[in-house]
């Protein structure tokens, strides 16, 4: 199935890119997402421990599932205000 | 036309349309106090010599965020009308970053609501600041976002009425 990835800040930098469209299996969580993306960008890996998810705009856990057409997001550590 | 309760906006910050968002949303005549926060960039950090800001933010989850946030505060303090402007892209030095206004019937839980909003908006808004300073630039990091966490919400709270 077909999600979209957001990444912000020192995290996209890593990325390269503020989106991507990947193609995960079906019954993925969003941990499975990140290693899949950390796998692709081998120097992102390490950020795991300090990262927050959000999926469709709503924080979310690492183990909550996504679906088809999801956007999922992986949140830096936050330095608002 | 009046700001929302909760924005992110590119444009300098107006405190005054955030007090009277904050004072409309208490309702007339019910408010006897407002308190203000406003965050802005200072010159230096760290030891260098900061040139400007740039804040960038997830905004459906950075309002959302406000959302739960100004909610928590109600529960804390009931009759709290809050707003909050948050301000991205370049900020210069000098400039607001943030302003909170907090109007409430009386200055003691005016104050502490304020106090709460920013200590909140540091742990868990989905915003994020990249300093250029003389020399170079870097992102800060501060806290990992999760609204879950209880321990961090009664830190706030403690900071608040500290």
């Amino acid at each position: 199935m077909r999600i979209t990835i957001l990444v912000f800040a020192k995290l996209r930098d890593l990325v390269g890119a503020p989106r991507l469209v990947r193609d995960v299996a079906a019954g993925s969580t969003i941990e499975d997402v990140w290693r899949a993306l950390a796998g692709e960008f081998p120097a992102a890996g390490p950020y795991r421990a300090a990262l927050s998810a959000a999926v469709n705009a709503g924080y979310a856990k690492f183990s909550t599932p996504v679906a088809e057409g999801d956007e999922v997001a992986f949140l830096p550590p936050v330095s608002g205000g | 036309m009046p700001i929302p309760l909760l924005s992110i906006t590119a444009d300098a910050l107006d405190v005054q349309a955030v007090v009277r968002r904050a004072e409309d949303e208490t309702g007339a005549g019910r408010h006897g106090a407002v308190a203000v926060f406003i965050g802005s960039v200072r010159g230096e950090n760290l030891g260098r010599r900061v040139v400007e800001l740039h804040y960038e933010a997830y905004e459906p989850l950075a309002l959302s965020a406000f959302g739960i946030i100004a909610a928590e505060a109600g529960e804390a303090w009931p009759g709290v009308g809050i707003a909050v402007r948050h301000r991205v892209g370049r900020v210069a030095v000098g400039d607001a970053s943030i302003v909170i206004a907090a109007a409430a019937p009386h200055r003691a839980e005016a104050f502490q609501a304020c106090r709460y909003v920013i200590e909140r908006v540091k742990q868990i808004a989905p915003i994020w600041k990249r300093e250029v300073f003389e020399g170079g630039e870097a992102w800060i990091e501060g806290a990992t976002a999760d609204p879950s966490d209880a321990a961090a919400r009664k830190a706030a709270y403690e900071r608040a009425c500290g």
